[in-house]
């Protein structure tokens, strides 16, 4: 059985992809509230979103027992940094990629299969069963983040 | 395969081959002798159809293979210069990508007749799970050869495909990891793919050789579903299944060289005419046609789960058939019931068709839902109920007295043009429905290229490359467009000489020199046509965020929905200039004023036909704007006419050559056809 452990691991992610998904740093002063940018990780398209005082109340006003995948705003985003959402842009349906600012709730819509999320990249409605992922990232400063 | 062969060959040098290896005696015995039941009837004839459609994608696939590069960055030019540069390297895609599609519909046909004549039933329970095995690998195989071509569709389609994986519970991440080879559907996928797509059609000929097998050990069903009893219910195999066979694989020949000479892209999607892109998802993601009854299902279901489940026992489901149907009567020609269930059950599996490929939303998903009820009811309720309840008709007694008794009853048809209208009639609703998105289709135009023999107007192709240089240029490339182009035939139409003159007009980089350095010298024939941003960003920098697409293919990759019914004219008329007529409703479709309640961001301009009606490009063209020396009036309408001219010739350079040899092989396969049909008559003529 053993034995046919090297013809499936060659199927993993080889060394150069894994050298090349490296953690990233993102400068954040160029993005204006209520403005986003997409940036790519490991080949994953990850929306930093700049919220408005607006998006972050409705984020943190609803229910959070009612949520299909519940999770607080708060657990989403770094303390202190609460405008920040950063997500991976990848819908947890089937893996589009979904539209910022589009949608019901302020958040996200993939054109896919009609899935929305809210201004915390929360799912609300349609088919996918999670929440955007939030990937691993850390403040270095009050502008800029390390992705990884 | 069916015992000792009494073949005795005569020739010294075979004797001494068959004494080794008694092959001949394999062969006659199989294909010769072997007795085939003397009442098939054409439905029988989708298993050498299907033979033929393997070799076929097989010999054309090692083909392409040796033009194709399995690589992310280059797959997508390797497949177009196939295209374009490779000796009918044209008709070689057509033949495998179109031929991908015939393929499945001869095994939709053939499975669908194992259903109706109860081909699955006792003995022939192995048979048939060794097709359903088949099903599968052919479905595996071609999604991943739709992969290949890295357009956006192959792009998302294998994105979509591979995170169904990611619904197993625990090991679904890891799972759908190990496929891509990364972090997400990239290179090495392609690569695997590649390398997969190549293997598996030797699987499935070898799969192929154990269902023959199979079916030579428990011997063909038939129309009757009566077993095979004395000598006089059979017909040898050669001549007579044989020329009938043959006659069949003619007229599925003719019917195939339709899409491979007429309508290449009717089967395909716009979209995978645009390279694959990460950061931009389609609108909407459709699988091929022979994929969308199943994925009608999966998107059916709100939980992602169950609906890969559903999806995937849909298709297991088939294996089992021999055990869900137990009734003893084998043809549905024989049970009343049955046979109503089946053609309901062929009309869900169509609408269900229909629904995979429109927007999952309002009435589709309710309609997606009953009809995949109806598609497991139909197995795991209907068929075994009614081998409990059914009273089935008696069976002739023997082969020999079905084929005496054939007065044929005139019930089958009769039901199957109710079931055909009423299934038109609901698709009609399913499109009155769509009527109101349609107000902003483009315009059907008048071109010369249309239509069986159709050919590119000289003067138009030219008068839209000088509306190319002086306008569109500026902002989009030509990058599969070479100079050389120019004087190809079938092309604007100028010699050698005068593409060279226009080629030196540009400036290309090359380069290094000795000195390690780029430098700019003039343009060759063999040069492509220079980019005018020197990469997508600065197109984009300079366009407002947008960046003004590559012009070469976009005759092809710009498409519109023309609905039920015009669908299924188009296959007919040969219609599909969709490309050319959005080219000029977008370029005739400014409108200084957007209408009331429509507002446009500062930087757009309105449209009334690009989707979303916020367009990034100013009005390219205005009158006069172009002069031309052949006297051709320099209006708008004009130039947005010959520049679609243009950029339809640029995306399918090779058309007047692919619908001249088309007409010599319809004039070719319908002689042969005919000859097969006579030949066939001939040989039956005795059997009847």
């Amino acid at each position: 059985m053993l034995s046919l452990w090297p013809f499936v691991s060659q199927m993993n992610p080889d060394a150069s992809t894994i050298a090349a998904g490296a953690p990233i740093e993102v400068d954040l002063a160029p993005i204006a509230s209520g403005q986003d940018i997409k940036v790519f990780w490991r080949g994953k398209p990850i929306y930093i979103m700049n919220r408005t005082k607006k998006q972050v109340d409705e984020a943190r006003s609803v229910p959070v027992a009612s949520l299909p995948d519940p999770a607080t705003d708060q657990s989403r985003v770094k303390e202190g940094h609460d405008n920040w959402l950063v997500v991976i842009g990848i819908c947890t349906h089937l893996g589009c990629i979904p539209i910022a600012y589009e949608g019901n709730y302020d958040g996200f819509f993939c054109p896919c299969h009609g899935s929305q999320y809210d201004s915390s990249g929360r799912i609300r409605q349609g088919p996918a069963p999670a929440n955007l992922a939030v990937p691993p990232y850390q403040f270095v400063s009050d502008s800029k983040i390390q992705i990884g | 395969m069916s015992g000792p062969s009494d073949y005795q060959p005569t020739h010294p040098v075979l004797k001494w081959i068959e004494r080794r290896l008694p092959i001949l005696g394999f062969a006659h015995s199989s294909f010769v002798a072997y007795p085939t039941p003397r009442n098939l009837n054409y439905w029988w004839t989708f298993g050498a159809i299907l033979s033929f459609m393997l070799g076929l994608q097989i010999l054309t696939g090692v083909i392409l293979a040796m033009h194709y590069t399995p690589e992310a960055t280059m797959a997508f030019r390797s497949v177009e210069s196939i295209v374009r540069d490779v000796n009918y390297g044209w008709l070689l895609r057509n033949m495998h990508a179109s031929g991908a599609s015939m393929f499945f519909l001869a095994v939709y046909i053939h499975m669908f007749r194992g259903l109706y004549y109860g081909s699955y039933k006792e003995p022939r329970e192995v048979l048939w799970i060794l097709g359903v095995i088949i099903y599968l690998l052919m479905m595996a195989t071609g999604f991943m050869g739709y992969v290949l071509p890295w357009g956006q569709m192959s792009f998302w389609g294998a994105t979509v495909i591979t995170n169904l994986f990611s619904a197993i519970p625990y090991f679904g991440e890891s799972i759908v990891t190990l496929l891509w080879g990364g972090y997400s559907v990239g290179n090495p996928t392609l690569n695997r793919f590649f390398s997969l797509h190549y293997l598996l059609p030797f699987v499935i000929a070898g799969v192929v050789a154990l269902h023959v097998w199979a079916l030579h050990v428990a011997g063909q069903n038939n129309p009757a579903g009566v077993e095979v009893k004395t000598e006089k219910d059979t017909v040898p195999f050669t001549p007579y299944a044989t020329i009938k066979d043959m006659f069949g694989v003619s007229c599925f020949l003719i019917f195939f060289a339709w899409f491979i000479f007429y309508m290449p892209n009717y089967l395909g999607d716009a979209d995978n005419y645009i390279p694959a892109n990460p950061g931009v998802t389609p609108q909407h993601i459709v699988p091929e046609w022979y994929y969308l009854p199943f994925y009608a299902m999966l998107r059916s279901i709100p939980n992602k789960l169950a609906g890969v489940v559903v999806m995937f026992s849909s298709i297991l489901l088939l294996a089992f058939l021999p055990w869900l149907d137990t009734a003893k009567t084998r043809s549905s020609k024989y049970r009343p019931l049955a046979k109503q269930f089946f053609w309901i059950f062929v009309v869900v599996c169509v609408l269900l068709g229909y629904l995979g490929a429109q927007p999952p939303e309002g009435i589709y998903v309710i309609a997606g839902r009953i009809l995949t009820f109806c598609y497991f009811a139909y197995f795991l309720i209907m068929l075994p109920l009614l081998s409990r309840i059914e009273t089935p008709r008696p069976v002739p007694n023997s082969i020999a007295d079905d084929v005496l008794a054939k007065t044929g009853s005139k019930t089958t048809p009769m039901v199957s043009t109710v079931i055909a209208l009423a299934l038109a009639g609901s698709l009609l609703a399913g499109s009155v429905q769509n009527a109101r998105a349609e107000d902003q289709t483009p315009v059907s135009q008048k071109w010369s290229f249309a239509g069986p023999f159709g050919k590119y107007d000289r003067g138009a192709l030219q008068r839209g490359l000088k509306v190319y240089k002086e306008v569109c240029s500026a902002c989009h490339s030509l990058n599969y467009i070479a100079f050389r182009n120019l004087a190809d035939p079938g092309g604007p139409g100028y010699s050698d000489a005068q593409a060279a003159a226009l080629a030196a007009e540009y400036k290309v980089k090359d380069g290094p020199n000795d000195q390690g350095e780029m430098f700019d010298r003039p343009g060759r024939p063999a040069d492509y046509f220079p980019p005018p941003f020197p990469n997508e960003q600065a197109a984009r920098a300079a366009n407002g965020g947008a960046a003004p697409p590559d012009l070469s293919l976009i005759a092809k990759a710009r498409s519109y929905e023309r609905g039920f019914p015009w669908f299924i004219f188009d296959f007919f008329t040969q219609f599909q200039e969709q490309g050319p007529n959005y080219i000029v409703a977008i370029l005739t479709g400014f409108e200084d004023k957007p209408p009331a309640g429509v507002t446009i961001p500062d930087g757009s301009y309105y449209n009334k036909i690009f989707p979303g009606h916020a367009i990034k490009m100013p009005p390219p063209l205005s009158d006069g704007q172009v002069t031309f020396d052949d006297g051709s009036p320099a209006t708008v309408p004009q130039y947005a006419h010959d520049v679609a001219t243009f950029l339809m010739w640029a995306a399918e350079p090779k058309m007047e050559a692919r619908k001249q040899m088309g007409l010599e092989v319809f004039v070719f396969l319908i002689l042969f056809a005919g000859l097969m049909y006579f030949t066939k008559k001939k040989v039956w003529a005795d059997a009847h």
